[in-house]
């Protein structure tokens, strides 16, 4: 296996990493060739040197945003695993309250960030609800189905030995669930960084450090297409990271779980 | 679809049930399990001649097609699950599992997990969970069918040997013919929709079996017996009996 393990890697990160060289040498290339305006496009370049120069405040920026996703990702992971788990128990209650979930899907998030201002205040409480607005249903969604997806002879099994309610969640549906439940929470970690950028737009103005949403806006306002650019890249690392950390610890719990994927 | 089902089941005797697919043998064991109930009529299981309830019947024991085990549990906790849902500590319960692991011999790779298994082994893990409630009553539902032939003739061995040294009640459902003639003291034959008992026929066979029984022309006649009563009765035009 040890032996492997630099052959395997480096089919699935070479073939990304020669992409990424090309396109910023074409970009580079095209953009001096045909001297595009800087403040439409700006080269990669600029952009680097646009994000060294403001490194303390993209990090602080860094810092604001990744505080309100992580905490609106983690919100929505306790609420959402705990409402689809209700919902799996009464078919009344998820009768009555799914449509209602999916409504926070549909809801277009934009116009409602002013509400979480009135309600929350600026900052970031209003900016976590944001993001949890945004990353909640796909968890709900796929803990429901998860815990849906339990083996009919399985749960025939428990019932021939009298199991008990708690005894049939926590040994037989949840386990099962867990696959299903781990895909939810992936999908909501990128979708929280998301949901936090957009609120920063309306609701991130406060006393505190402005996220990541505030400096693309600033950088907008100002023209500075190359610290908008750095903003924008530094974001998608942070939906990434999350990503990265979600997914890498649900591999090592679903090994530990026998359970495919 | 069952009919006219009238049936007297002693105890310790082994049973095969056979019949064409979807001719309602597995519904007729899990109206014995209490997992279904019947729309008229009633399975008694004496002494527990009134439990009515799933979970009530602990002296049970049903073996599904594919052993059906849980994943993330290992062999030992797999086996020990029936007790602990039946309110046993986990500590308790792992302890009293090791002795119908032993008996099927798979004690020495208790700490092992169901991916790490063959077919058959998982097979034997899923009869010890069966076993290990102490059951006085064992079911089993086409237990071997996706198992290949040497597996199954095996399997087929080690269940006749384990039924002679523990004496409780054995309903196999099976569509295998030979299966069936090798195990058991006592073949129903069921006819297509709607089931009914075509066929109850006494095996005339010694009690001591092995492979070299399959190739006995007692065997092969009784097979045959069985065989006959599949055919006659809408076994052999819609479904492979012996696949």
């Amino acid at each position: 296996m040890k032996h492997s393990t630099l052959r395997d890697f480096l089919p699935s990160i070479l073939p990304p990493a020669l992409t990424f060289v090309v396109v910023i040498a074409l970009w580079e290339g095209v953009v001096r060739a045909f001297s595009v305006p800087r403040f439409l496009v700006p080269p990669p370049s600029d952009v680097l040197l646009a994000a060294w120069s403001e490194r303390a405040a993209l990090f602080g920026a860094l810092l604001t945003t990744a505080q309100g996703a992580v905490l609106g990702f983690l919100l929505s992971a306790s609420v959402g695993t705990t409402v689809g788990l209700a919902f799996s128990l009464s078919r009344w209650l998820e009768r009555g309250l799914y449509p209602y979930a999916l409504f926070l899907q549909t809801v277009p998030i934009v116009a409602v960030a002013p509400l979480l201002v009135l309600w929350f205040g600026p900052g970031l409480r209003a900016v976590s609800v944001s993001a949890f607005i945004v990353s909640v249903f796909p968890i709900i969604a796929n803990t429901l189905a998860g815990l849906r997806s339990v083996d009919p002879r399985l749960s025939d099994l428990f019932r021939l030995y009298g199991a008990k309610l708690g005894d049939t969640v926590l040994k037989l549906r949840l386990p099962t669930a867990i696959p299903s439940m781990m895909t939810g929470l992936k999908v909501a970690s990128g979708l929280s960084v998301i949901g936090a950028i957009v609120g920063e737009f309306v609701a991130g103005f406060s006393e505190g450090s402005a996220g990541l949403g505030i400096t693309v806006l600033a950088a907008y306002r100002q023209l500075r297409t190359d610290l908008l650019f750095a903003a924008v890249l530094l974001a998608s690392l942070l939906g990434l990271l999350l990503f990265a950390l979600v997914s890498s610890s649900s591999t090592l719990l679903l090994r530990r779980l026998r359970a495919p994927g | 679809m069952l009919e006219d089902i009238d049936l007297v089941i002693e105890a310790g005797s082994f049973v095969a049930l056979l019949g064409p697919s979807g001719c309602g043998k597995s519904t007729l064991l899990r109206f014995i399990s209490g997992l279904d109930q019947p729309a008229s009529g009633s399975v008694v299981l004496s002494p527990e001649a009134n439990a009515q309830e799933p979970g009530t019947r602990t002296k049970l024991g049903f073996v599904f097609q594919d052993a059906q085990l849980l994943p993330w549990r290992s062999v030992l906790d797999n086996v020990a699950l029936p007790l602990e849902l039946q309110g046993m500590s986990r500590t308790e319960a792992r302890e009293r599992a090791r002795g119908p692991l032993a008996e099927v011999e798979l004690g020495d790779v208790h700490e092992r997990f169901p991916d790490q298994l063959s077919g058959g082994m998982r097979m034997r893990v899923s009869i010890a969970r069966a076993l290990v409630t102490e059951p006085s009553v064992l079911l089993l539902d086409e237990p071997f069918a996706a198992l290949d032939e040497l597996t199954r003739q095996r399997l087929d061995e080690r269940l006749r040997k384990l039924w002679q040294r523990r004496r409780m009640t054995v309903i196999f459902v099976t569509h295998a013919l030979a299966e069936a003639a090798f195990l058991a003291e006592r073949a129903l034959v069921m006819s297509r929709r709607p089931g009914r008992i075509v066929l109850d026929q006494r095996l005339q066979l010694p009690e001591e079996r092995n492979l070299d029984l399959r190739t006995d022309p007692d065997f092969v006649a009784q097979t045959a017996l069985l065989y006959g009563a599949l055919s006659r009765h809408g076994g052999l035009d819609d479904a492979p009996i012996d696949p």
